[in-house]
């Protein structure tokens, strides 16, 4: 990438932070308070009335990483659909690489994550759990969430150009795609027979992992649970709906300026 | 002029648009669409337009609005694809077609500028080395930690004026710029223009409506009308073709109301001579009016009166009494000669039909043309016109 595309997607990524928390008093503070109450519910709800995993160890930080992982995907893919459209002043008016916008909002995204793995980190640490340089397996494990996003973002945005309905559709999607991931229920309520269909899914694969590097070794895993040459599946998809969406928008973008 | 490296080569460009009304937005409306088997309504706004800008000129595009001009900046700026043609363009473009893109309404000043510049190509860096020079040619030393949104348009426009003048590329483009600001803001864009004018180096691509900029600054232009060029080359008689363009328009709206409606005698006056005149030529004019039986032709006669730029009516031609109506249309023809009136100057033509009495200065005027129904034309000037009326310059004498 040259320095200019870096420069714009810099201020673009900092103006979206910079407007984000305008007005507030707190300001980016909340971008810390806001995972740390959302955790501090969960934690409440699912330990003490819904007591789901009672037999995973520090189930807390388990089911937190989970969803910090899952609210990546969500705003990433969220905020990269509508990225193009919200970007449409920009777009009709400048010759900036088109890809650039949908890539902020991932960064803009991937800076919350980072933010939200830091109050991860301090519960786990709270929690007991033993810090380990098992931890670093943490990055490949982000690095493909960022992936998984972005290849959606690229589809979704292009798409959104020409049909609003996208965004609805993609909502639905992630709603019942947050139950048909191990997030709030241990994989182990689930009968292992069924464990293959679970990690078709990569966010199941991802989450499963990165709780498994970060937490607790007792869980199913794709590598526990599939052992044909299907255990490539998760990373075809991540890795197809890439290339699927950076080719959709590619072929599209010359034509955003006047479709938005 | 000649052997010169092209900058921007625009070869037989077509554009077309999807008309809004028919884009597939929704699903519903795709499927629709699809079992209905709606054509798509396209609309043509650029037809094979082709030319050459050369390194170093000052290239004017002008044209009414909806001639093309924006979607032809567009494309040589990147924004849009052409339907068909090529568009070269060879070193570097400036990504700008208009001011303050990108500007934040939450965010300072301060931060306008740096994400302002990030898209005109420049680093952080970079921004900051320029950041005070940029504070001070706009002016706005003391309120740059203030959100935008707390600006007056006129303070957003010299912010960004400030920031894009700092562009360096081998082709600027630039839409507009000239019509905003006030008058001491008009001044340093002009200042900005000549240095850019006199840089040899630098070539330029303008798009205005001021016939006085592309007089001023361009060596070449192009004039748009329904997506092709329909006039090419000399700024000066690109500018004319312009000027006159507007007058049709005029006459061709007011076409059938060139007349006054109050009265029953159809009076009108409508150019016969070009619009766009040489000083020296003469303004010719046709007065049409009909008279019925019941009005009756006897003493009525005709006159014109000139207005030139604002002045009050300069030329009058009541005491003439040509007295040759007749039951029926009438049509008289007058010449005025341009040689005494000043260059650049606008005159308008207006006429009145009386009914002259027998006492002396009672004459009844029975109908007259409103300057908005004038016959328009323009003494075309090599410079820029000053808004006098006379042409001739008088004579000094010094001492006592």
């Amino acid at each position: 990438m040259t320095t200019k595309n870096r420069a714009i997607l810099r201020e673009m990524v900092s103006t979206d932070f910079k407007v984000r928390y305008q007005g507030s008093i707190l300001g980016y503070m909340w971008s810390l308070l806001k995972p740390l109450f959302l955790f501090a519910i969960l934690y409440i709800v699912f330990t003490y009335i819904i007591p789901l995993g009672k037999a995973v160890p520090h189930y807390s930080v388990y089911l937190l990483l989970g969803i910090v992982l899952w609210n990546f995907f969500t705003e990433a893919t969220m905020q990269g659909a509508g990225s193009v459209v919200a970007r449409g002043d920009l777009i009709r008016k400048v010759s900036i690489p088109r890809y650039l916008v949908v890539i902020a909002s991932t960064l803009s995204a991937l800076i919350n994550l980072g933010l939200s793995l830091v109050v991860v980190i301090i519960f786990a640490l709270f929690n007991g759990v033993m810090p380990s340089l098992s931890w670093l397996l943490l990055i490949p494990i982000i690095a493909e969430v960022i992936v998984l996003s972005l290849g959606i973002s690229f589809l979704l945005s292009a798409l959104y150009v020409k049909f609003r309905d996208i965004t609805y559709i993609w909502e639905i999607f992630l709603q019942a795609g947050f139950y048909a991931t191990p997030i709030i229920y241990p994989l182990a309520q689930v009968p292992n027979h069924l464990h293959k269909w679970f990690f078709i899914n990569p966010m199941a694969q991802l989450i499963q992992d990165a709780r498994y590097v970060m937490v607790t070794h007792a869980q199913a895993t794709l590598w526990s649970s599939v052992h044909s040459i299907f255990i490539i599946t998760p990373f075809v998809i991540v890795v197809g709906l890439l290339a699927v969406g950076a080719w959709y928008f590619k072929t599209h973008s010359a034509y955003f300026a006047e479709d938005i | 002029m000649t052997n010169k490296e092209v900058a921007v080569a625009v070869r037989n460009i077509h554009k077309e648009f999807v008309l809004p009304q028919n884009k597939n937005t929704t699903f519903k409306q795709t499927v629709v669409n699809i079992v209905k088997k709606n054509n798509k309504v396209t609309q043509k706004t650029l037809d094979g337009v082709s030319f050459d800008v050369n390194k170093g000129d000052f290239f004017g595009i002008v044209g009414r609005n909806g001639s093309g001009k924006s979607t032809l900046l567009k494309l040589i700026a990147g924004v849009y694809t052409p339907t068909a043609g090529s568009i070269t363009v060879n070193g570097g473009l400036t990504p700008f077609i208009e001011l303050g893109v990108g500007f934040n309404p939450e965010l300072s000043g301060r931060d306008n500028v740096y994400l302002n510049g990030a898209l005109l190509g420049f680093t952080r860096k970079q921004m900051a080395a320029m950041y005070d020079e940029i504070v001070s040619f706009a002016e706005l030393g003391p309120f740059m930690d203030q959100k935008l949104k707390n600006y007056s348009s006129g303070m957003q426009v010299r912010l960004a004026f400030s920031i894009a003048i700092r562009a360096k590329a081998d082709v600027l483009i630039l839409d507009e710029v000239l019509a905003v600001g006030d008058e001491a803001f008009q001044r340093k864009c002009n200042d900005y223009f000549s240095k850019i004018h006199d840089d040899k180096d630098q070539t330029v691509i303008l798009v205005t409506h001021s016939m006085e900029a592309v007089k001023q600054y361009c060596n070449k232009a192009i004039m748009l009308k329904d997506g092709k060029i329909i006039a090419h080359g000399d700024p000066m008689d690109v500018a004319n073709e312009y000027t006159l363009s507007n007058f049709d328009v005029v006459s061709t709206d007011d076409a059938d109301d060139n007349s006054d409606k109050v009265n029953n005698y159809t009076l009108s006056v409508k150019p016969v001579s070009s619009q766009v005149l040489k000083s020296g030529d003469d303004i010719t004019v046709e007065i049409q009016y009909e008279l019925d039986k019941e009005a009756g032709a006897e003493d009525v006669f005709s006159s014109v009166a000139l207005y030139i730029n604002n002045a009050p009516i300069v030329f009058d031609t009541t005491r003439d009494k040509n007295m040759v109506s007749k039951i029926g249309i009438n049509k008289i023809r007058y010449s005025y000669p341009t040689g005494d009136i000043s260059e650049g100057a606008e005159v308008r033509v207006v006429a009145e039909l009386w009914r002259k009495s027998r006492q002396r200065h009672n004459d009844t005027e029975l109908a007259f043309i409103d300057m908005k129904n004038a016959a328009t034309f323009k003494i075309i000037s090599p410079k820029r016109p000053n808004g006098d009326v006379l042409r001739k310059r008088g004579a000094w004498t010094y001492g006592d």
